[in-house]
């Protein structure tokens, strides 16, 4: 059996060509085929199908759009070739697979003017969102019977717990760093026993708390929006409403406190890994004893370092565990929506807790914890 | 050149399109088909019932490659199925189409660019005007309006994903197509239009198509054979009196039921109207 499509033309009696169709008009041999009978400029008058041997819709509407184009006949037909031929003949029409494409120069304003109202209303959505929570949060103190302490209690574990082993080896990473390249440049001055002071007062004060908030972030706050926003798409958020259980009460509200409670642990855990980073440098780099160093912290480091640390970090969480909830229930559509989500809750929440870190910085330094 | 060597196969050569024997899934320790046997036959629509639970979409997952058995043997137009890597190239795909129970359309791409999916993937060398044709025509052959080509999958209803699902399906003309509950959760407008579409379809194309339902209307309309699975097998297999001539329990209570009787009569009706 030869399978390719040919074609042949012949001049007919009358003047016009006749187009005579031969082998396989499938899906899988029409291709080439189509694109040598659009070259043809003759004027067809007939279609002749009598030389197919096999025919799918694919093939018909290939034969019908010939003669339509050519105002040809088309003739020869097996029955089943007439059956697929009517079949394809009414569906013919011109509308378009995709939405028209806006031109570019329209495009692009009109994306940035959508951006800017766009922001407008994700500050006051972000702001009536944690309206809603802190009602949310209210309502539970009054009836703390319905205080979801067994959801709460599983979060607790996914953002502290299971990030403990992560936390600790950046901070312990960045601990050593400090140490090793303080004491590198302090060593010019002759100060290399100022390291302590430098690893003791930043990592308590700003690194041990802004790293562990960027990681929760991006561990944590990532998997809040996911796992919400699907929850959204799969419906799962809107039958809670219609028994009568509240989405903010019972999914956002126990995330958002665990990780506004397990952030101060992980700061404070991840201070002290890093010192102990430093006084592991400190031992075999610089000569200092190990517990010599973790003493001296004791003497170097004010009181008020420690309590910078753990007033940012309760805040920082907040804000993850909001930014994460928050683009997690505005989630809808689409799962691409989810993956859009999950992207603008982790760059939110970093951008958002380094701006708010700048500030923290600027006022414990006014109020005289500098 | 195997895939070609396939495509042109004549459409009718008598064997049977699908054979499915011996078939075993378990999952862990329960096992939904424990010896599972059954045969498609060329141009049939075959319905496959059973109760919740009876594992009729794991058989239509098995068959298309998506679940991997246990046990057993599955062979679809003379190709063994089992013990291939459901992502692997098997050279039929290309002649079966499938609908799944919710559409399962990809959610990023509009209803036309749905059914371009498969024509680009098996027929890159076909010419992107020619593909949006087939797609447009494809989609208003399953019973959409014009309007709803450009849209995407989140703006359809329900009854409209599964028809832009069939239409995705449809996309390649398949030799055999798999429908799961095609009729569930449409109104009885939608589903009996959506039946009579099917019958149409396997007419003028010359469709195999296997049709897991649930809707005892569906089976009295268009099925030329019902398959029953129960107690991890098929029953049986047969026009609907043979089957009611088993005597089996579940098969009696099946038919029989009010629903049964109801659909019963209904078909009744239609069969003495469009004969007088």
């Amino acid at each position: 059996m030869d399978g390719a499509a040919q074609f042949t033309l012949d001049a007919d009696e009358a003047g016009g060509s006749r187009l005579s169709l031969e082998g396989s008009l499938l899906v899988s041999t029409v291709g080439p085929l189509d694109h040598d009978l659009s070259q043809i400029s003759d004027q067809l008058s007939a279609i002749d199908l009598s030389g197919v041997e096999e025919i799918d819709t694919i093939g018909a509407w290939v034969a019908c759009r010939l003669a339509a184009r050519h105002d040809a006949e088309i003739v020869g037909a097996s029955d089943r070739a007439k059956r697929l031929l009517d079949a394809v003949q009414d569906a013919g029409n011109e509308a378009e697979i995709r939405p028209p494409r806006v031109p570019v120069w329209e495009r692009v304003p009109e994306a940035m003017g959508e951006l800017v109202f766009d922001m407008r209303a994700g500050i006051i959505g972000v702001v009536g969102f944690l309206g809603r929570v802190l009602i949310g949060f209210g309502q539970l103190i009054a009836n703390p019977g319905r205080f979801p302490m067994k959801a709460m209690v599983r979060q607790m574990e996914l953002v502290g717990v299971s990030a403990l082993p992560i936390i600790g080896l950046m901070s312990f990473l960045i601990g050593i760093v400090i140490a090793q390249q303080g004491a590198v440049q302090l060593s010019q001055f002759g100060a290399e026993t100022l390291t302590v002071n430098l690893v003791g007062r930043i990592t308590l004060r700003e690194l041990g708390v802004l790293m562990t908030a960027i990681m929760v972030a991006g561990r944590s706050g990532s998997a809040f929006a996911a796992q919400i926003g699907t929850m959204k798409l799969t419906e799962e958020v809107d039958a809670m409403r219609t028994i009568g259980i509240s989405p903010i009460e019972v999914l956002v509200i126990p995330r958002i406190l665990a990780a506004t409670f397990m952030m101060v642990l992980l700061g404070f855990y991840a201070s002290i890994v890093a010192i102990v980073g430093g006084a592991v440098v400190g031992q075999f780099a610089l000569g200092i004893p190990f517990f010599t160093f973790l003493e001296r912290i004791q003497e170097v480091v004010p009181t008020y370092d420690l309590w910078v640390g753990l007033i940012k970090a309760p805040v920082f969480g907040l804000i993850v565990g909001l930014a994460g909830c928050y683009h997690g229930m505005r989630v809808q559509g689409n799962s691409e929506q989810v993956g859009l989500r999950t992207t603008m809750a982790v760059v939110s929440a970093i951008f958002a807790v380094i701006v708010l870190d700048a500030f923290f910085a600027v006022f414990f330094t006014e109020i005289g914890w500098g | 050149m195997g895939v070609m060597d396939d495509i042109l196969q004549p459409r009718f050569s008598g064997e049977p399109p699908v054979i499915v024997q011996g078939l075993t899934n378990r999952f862990g320790d329960f096992a939904v088909h424990e010896g599972l046997s059954l045969e498609v036959r060329e141009g049939e629509i075959l319905g496959v019932v059973g109760g919740s639970g009876t594992g009729k979409s794991v058989l239509m997952r098995s068959i298309i490659g998506l679940q991997i058995p246990n046990e057993g043997d599955i062979s679809v137009f003379g190709r063994k199925i089992t013990g291939i890597d459901p992502d692997q190239d098997l050279g039929v795909r290309c002649r079966w189409g499938v609908m799944f129970q919710g559409g399962a359309l990809f959610s990023t791409l509009t209803v036309g660019e749905n059914v371009e999916v498969p024509l680009k993937k098996f027929y890159p060398e076909i010419e992107p005007e020619l593909r949006r044709e087939i797609a447009r025509y494809k989609v208003l052959l399953s019973g959409l309006p014009e309007d709803a080509i450009a849209k995407f999958p989140s703006e359809l209803s329900g009854g409209m994903k599964k028809r832009a699902g069939l239409a995705r399906a449809l996309a390649l003309d398949p030799e055999l197509l798999f429908l799961d509950e095609p009729t569930a959760g449409l109104d009885p407008i939608g589903a009996a239009a959506f039946d009579r579409l099917t019958k149409e379809l396997k007419e003028t194309l010359g469709l195999t198509v296997f049709l897991i339902t649930h809707d005892l209307d569906t089976l009295y309309e268009i099925c030329d054979r019902v398959a029953v699975l129960a107690d991890k097998q098929v029953v049986a297999v047969g026009t609907i009196p043979e089957l009611i001539a088993t005597g089996h329990p579940w098969i009696e209570d099946y038919f029989n039921g009010p629903r049964g009787r109801a659909a019963l009569s209904t078909h009744e009706r239609g069969e003495n109207g469009s004969g007088g």
